[in-house]
């Protein structure tokens, strides 16, 4: 079967392309060694089958970006039998820059030449023949979009020779210059000699690497600037020869980005704007009161709940449905009309929660033991579905930024925003990321490859966590609630707020830190085509939003499947590998998990200072890598273990919450402020630490090898850090000017050091981990 | 009149005459179309003054004040 690579610019229109040749057949997965997509698929025509192999968006075949290293290895040593080049009709100029060094090589190119539609439109014309002519190579127009051309193009893409020699449009003097290089690489076994060759003389990192190449490369170039004069010889080729295909005329689709922009990238109304735009994707994502149609407040509330209709009605487990049509009434509409994306989540909940009961009756019905019946309803099929749960919100997240991707106006947000990162070390591209963490680590992770450094990539990516998340919101609210409620002190609301500018700061300083010792480098540089706008392509949108299901999907059932029922196990078992129900958890082996860590707890303030019921912290602590929710419920459970709470449970935690925080005062007298002090340190500590099981896979998947394991011991330190200054500053506030002490001695360190003015000795290496903040 | 990209006002356009700087930036510039000879024309600056918007070959490109000082243009 021949296989075909698929290369061309940035939003010249391939992805569209790749998805028209290959339909459903497409699977995605990495290319070795980095995270650039690396997406294959199947063109089935007439019985026969051509493999299409999707290269990243590259503007040239230098060695400086993830992407252009992936396509150029790819179509040097991958051994297609033949390249597609899209070209974007409606800027031709640069987008057949990739396409001279793309003739360099020895295999055969055909350029697809698309958007001629558009072209047409504007009123302007161009000539394939008169390109094919110059180019010596097969030109087929096609419009991507509207499915035109790909059956002629894919006919002749199939005729294309096996073999083919490299061609340049480099010419006079250059061409003695790349003989002399081409007699170098004769010596040398590589495939298309003249590609090499010409990369020698444009200076290029990797054909220097040669043994020999950079003495070949000074006895030709003898102090002139190759590299300039070639790039500008390309260009001056293209304008010359390939104009002619091409008659100017006055472009539309210019214009209308202009007007745009005007507004979107306006000095003052650029960032309200923006501000409006990322409101309505979180609230559309998020909300349980869509566009506030139930008053803006609780005070304001006028729609009647379905309690308050007669048709439903609080029951044992909670509120319960007077018949299914009300059930499914609920998922839509309680009290206040949802957003698309709980409108989402419900269904699957409501889909997800009929198989569990289903299968729990059906297994009780059976005579089942009740370990068993435990194990597979609340540990297996719990823990599966609490992450199955995530993922229409993920989705319907990823949906919405994907959007603003393909329109072209996130590169206009990292255009506005790019000096305020600067500041940071990073580019304004992760502002995205960062911000979508808010909603969830997951999509906000798998995002960051849209930054092309990759030092910039794992900072980010490590930082993300501390954005508090959907799912932390709860354990917030509950906690503070349960301070509020328990001392008579502070507001709830307040704290909630602080906890969020606390994870942000402690973004900035982990950014700060790592781009200054780490993940040192330079900043990655900012120059970037503005993409005209575009309206998103409804069927990339889809296939892209399955692919990250796919993955979601299959983490869920294996990594993530494996964690949570292992927990469960721990959780439900005891030392004498006896069952445990729910009421018994105290017994179990997770608990005295809990109480082993707990003095690794006491400079956070909920160590060995809570006394004997201190451990229901630390265990709250492990059960939230789960999913972060658990958190509340593991203390809705253990609250009633220990008798601290009478009753069947909340879905809050406040109540619950507020028992515990009672009997533990009653049992070690601990003073109120340092109590309340190490709550809040608590609700930090499971803000900033390791993520929940499936941020985390998506995290291993999405860094650079071998950089996970760090990843995780920097959760662990960070929260570690951060939540003992929590503890210390809450508790006694004059330590405060300890702490800022010891992080100007660390920032002094690291300044002297990065200046050169001082080598750090060993023992200020050892010192180095303590000061992490 | 020869003047630094990052120097110019909005609207301002002109034809590039070398483009200095090293290693990755300068390539980057190069494959983007920036080279001698080039027609390119200030668009505007982002809202907190940096970084700057250009059009050249057609195209809406963005870059660093810092990189565009690399850029040195004859002023039309």
């Amino acid at each position: 079967m021949k296989t075909f690579a698929l290369a061309g610019n940035p939003n010249s229109g391939k992805t569209t392309l790749f998805n028209a040749l290959t339909g459903a057949t497409a699977h995605v997965g990495n290319w070795p060694g980095v995270t650039v997509d690396k997406r294959e698929g199947k063109y089935k025509r007439g019985g026969k089958s051509i493999n299409i192999v999707d290269l990243p968006g590259i503007y040239s075949l230098s060695p400086y970006t993830p992407e252009e290293v992936v396509s150029r290895n790819f179509i040097l040593d991958g051994k297609p039998d033949g390249i597609i080049n899209i070209v974007d009709a409606t800027n031709l100029e640069r987008n057949l820059y990739l396409t001279t060094q793309l003739l360099e090589t020895d295999v055969p190119v055909i350029i697809a030449l698309n958007m001629i539609d558009e072209v047409e439109k504007c009123g302007d014309k161009i000539y394939p023949e008169k390109l094919e002519k110059a180019l010596g190579m097969p030109v087929v127009a096609i419009s991507a979009v509207k499915g035109t051309g790909i059956k002629e193009l894919m006919a002749r893409a199939e005729a294309l020779p096996e073999t083919r020699k490299g061609t340049t449009v480099l010419s006079g003097a250059l061409r003695d210059k790349i003989e002399a290089a081409r007699a170098f690489y004769e010596g040398e076994t590589v495939s298309s000699p003249l590609f090499h060759a010409v990369k020698l003389l444009e200076n290029d990192e990797l054909e220097l690497s040669r043994k020999g190449a950079k003495q070949t490369l000074e006895n030709i170039a003898a102090a002139e600037d190759l590299e300039a004069v070639i790039a500008d010889a390309r260009y001056k080729y293209i304008t010359a020869n390939l104009s002619l295909a091409k008659v100017k005329n006055k472009n539309f689709a210019v214009n209308k980005t202009d007007a745009a922009d005007r507004v979107l990238t306006h000095k003052i109304w650029a960032f309200p704007i923006f501000f409006v735009i990322l409101f309505f994707i979180f609230h559309l994502t998020f909300s349980e009161n869509l566009l506030f149609l139930n008053g803006f407040t609780p005070s304001q509330a006028w729609l009647p709940t379905l309690e308050e209709l007669g048709l439903a009605a609080q029951g044992e487990g909670g509120l319960e449905y007077n018949n299914f049509g009300v059930e499914l009434l609920a998922v839509f509409y309680d009290g206040a009309v949802y957003s698309p994306g709980v409108i989402l989540t419900n269904f699957l909940n409501l889909f997800l929660d009929h198989i569990s009961d289903g299968v729990v009756t059906l297994m009780e019905n059976g005579g089942a033991a009740e370990w068993a019946t435990g194990l597979v309803g609340d540990g297996i099929l719990g823990g599966i579905f609490a992450v199955l749960g995530f993922l229409p919100q993920i989705l319907t997240l990823f949906l919405l930024f994907s959007i603003l991707e393909d329109t072209g106006y996130m590169a206009r947000i990292a255009f506005v925003l790019d000096k305020i990162f600067r500041n940071f070390g990073l580019s304004g591209r992760a502002f995205m990321p960062m911000i979508m963490g808010f909603g969830c680590s997951v999509p906000a992770t798998v995002n960051t490859r849209t930054l092309a450094d990759e030092r910039e990539r794992t900072a980010t990516i490590r930082v993300i966590p501390f954005f508090s998340c959907g799912a932390k919101l709860p354990v917030l609210t509950a906690v503070a609630g349960g301070i509020v409620a328990a001392f008579g002190i502070g507001n709830a609301d307040l704290i909630t707020c602080g906890i969020y500018v606390l994870g942000v700061c402690t973004a900035i300083a982990c950014v700060l830190l790592m781009r200054n010792t780490t993940l040192k480098g330079e900043i990655p540089p900012f120059i970037m085509e503005l993409p005209a706008y575009r309206m998103p392509k409804f069927k990339n949108l889809l296939l892209h939003l399955w692919d990250k299901a796919k993955h979601f999907v299959k983490k869920a059932f294996t990594v993530i499947f494996a964690s949570t029922v292992i927990i469960w196990l721990f959780s439900h078992l005891s030392w004498g590998w006896r069952y445990l129900p729910d009421e018994e958890m105290q017994n179990s082996v997770l608990a005295s998990l809990g109480a082993f860590l707990q003095p690794a707890f006491t400079p956070l303030g909920f160590g060995l200072q809570l006394g004997q019921f201190g451990w229901v912290f630390a265990v709250a602590a492990i059960t939230g890598l789960v999913a972060k929710e658990n958190v509340i419920a593991t203390f809705t459970t253990l609250a009633i273990c220990i008798n601290a709470y009478a009753g069947a449970g909340t879905e809050a935690g406040i109540e619950e919450l507020t028992g515990l925080i009672n009997v533990i005062s009653a049992d070690t007298g601990i003073a109120q402020g340092q109590f309340a002090a190490a709550l809040i340190a608590f609700i930090a500590f499971n803000m900033t630490t390791i993520p929940c099981f499936a941020a985390c896979a998506t995290a291993k998947a999405e860094l650079p090898k071998g950089k996970f394991k760090w990843t995780l011991l920097f959760w662990l330190a960070a929260s570690y850090v951060v939540s003992a200054m929590v503890y210390t500053v809450g508790s006694w506030w004059w330590t405060l000017f300890i702490w800022l002490a010891v992080i100007a001695l660390v920032t002094t360190v690291i300044v002297l050091r990065n200046l050169g003015k001082f080598e750090i000795s060993s023992i200020f290496k050892r010192n180095k981990k303590g000061g992490k903040k | 009149m020869i003047k630094l990209l990052s120097e110019f006002a909005a609207g301002e356009s002109g034809k590039i005459v070398s483009v200095n700087g090293v290693g990755k930036i300068r390539r980057r510039l190069f494959d983007m179309g920036v080279t001698p000879d080039a027609e390119i024309t200030m668009r505007k600056k982002a809202p907190l003054g940096d970084p700057l918007e250009v059009t050249l070959r057609g195209y809406e490109l963005t870059l660093r004040k810092s990189e565009a000082a690399c850029v040195e243009v004859e002023l039309k």
